[in-house]
């Protein structure tokens, strides 16, 4: 490989654990108590984190919440990727079911208390 | 001639296992999208010994089996749409510059993904997905190197 080639490469490399760590950073300075689920686009509804539920997303995926966590823990699709992903909590996170186009995103319940109950997040 | 046809048959034949063996390996840190991309050591070998067309011609085969064999209609879609760009990019870096096949092989993993992400972020219609742009970034740049050694290493000695 080139001096070149490589110096590019490692540009980029450094340019997306950046755009990472940043986003992480951004993620953890938020107190996420809500998941918002989106179905194509439209939004199926939002759901406390605090209240344990079982929420069923149309016929094609289930989502459960239990003790501040969201799983998707049903899917109609073969690949069931999405009960793969890590669970959504306290400090958000993003569960996709592509083939549903179901996305479970942790959502920000109060932007102005920001901060607080991240504590309660790592204490836990 | 038809010497070339009956290699591309089996260049396809070994895309198509090269993609059952990478249904077997279990997805890594639940992040869709991310896997080794064995099939592009077939695609940057034709890539290498032949023209984009066979490389073209290879990768439909592969999607359209892979797709019928172990995937559905989406899987197709977001596979097409990662081919499509990577070998649009390969190709273009390989005939206007003197970029290096690890270069071509890395540009190649990463413009899969960047090109799987939008397609994911139009059908889902979520722009939160962007959230995986760095790991997805990372993921096709070091499976692109680990695909262009392996290709080199295939090179010297069957090519």
């Amino acid at each position: 490989m080139k001096k070149k080639e490589i110096c590019i490469f490692s540009g980029i490399l450094l340019l997306a654990v950046l755009l990472w760590l940043s986003m992480t950073a951004l993620r953890r300075s938020k107190d996420y108590g809500e998941i918002r689920i989106t179905v194509g686009g439209t939004e199926y509804g939002i759901y406390s984190l605090k209240e344990d539920q079982k929420i069923s997303i149309g016929t094609t995926n289930v989502c459960v919440i239990q003790n501040g966590t969201a799983k998707m823990t049903e899917a109609n699709c073969p690949d069931h990727l999405c009960m793969k992903q890590p669970a959504v909590d306290l400090r958000g996170g993003l569960i996709i079911c592509l083939p549903n186009q179901v996305v479970i995103e942790g959502i920000s319940s109060d932007p102005a208390a920001g901060g607080h109950n991240i504590l309660d997040a790592v204490s836990r | 001639m038809n010497e070339k046809y009956a290699k591309l048959g089996l260049f396809s034949a070994i895309a198509i296992i090269f993609g059952y063996v990478e249904t077997l390996i279990p997805v890594v840190a639940g992040i869709p999208g991310i896997k080794l991309g064995l099939a592009n050591l077939a695609i940057l070998f034709i890539l290498e010994r032949y023209t984009y067309k066979e490389a073209i011609v290879v990768s439909l085969i592969r999607i359209v089996v892979i797709g019928f064999l172990f995937g559905n209609m989406f899987s197709i879609i977001y596979s097409l749409t990662g081919a499509a760009l990577s070998l649009t990019v390969m190709t273009l870096l390989k005939n206007r510059t003197d970029a290096s096949l690890w270069a071509v092989s890395m540009a190649g993993g990463i413009s899969h993904n960047m090109g799987q992400l939008m397609i994911a972020m139009l059908i889902v219609e979520n722009t939160s997905l962007i959230y995986y742009a760095p790991a997805l970034l990372i993921s096709g740049l070091l499976t692109g190197l680990a695909i262009g050694w392996l290709t080199t290493e295939t090179l010297k000695r069957i090519g």
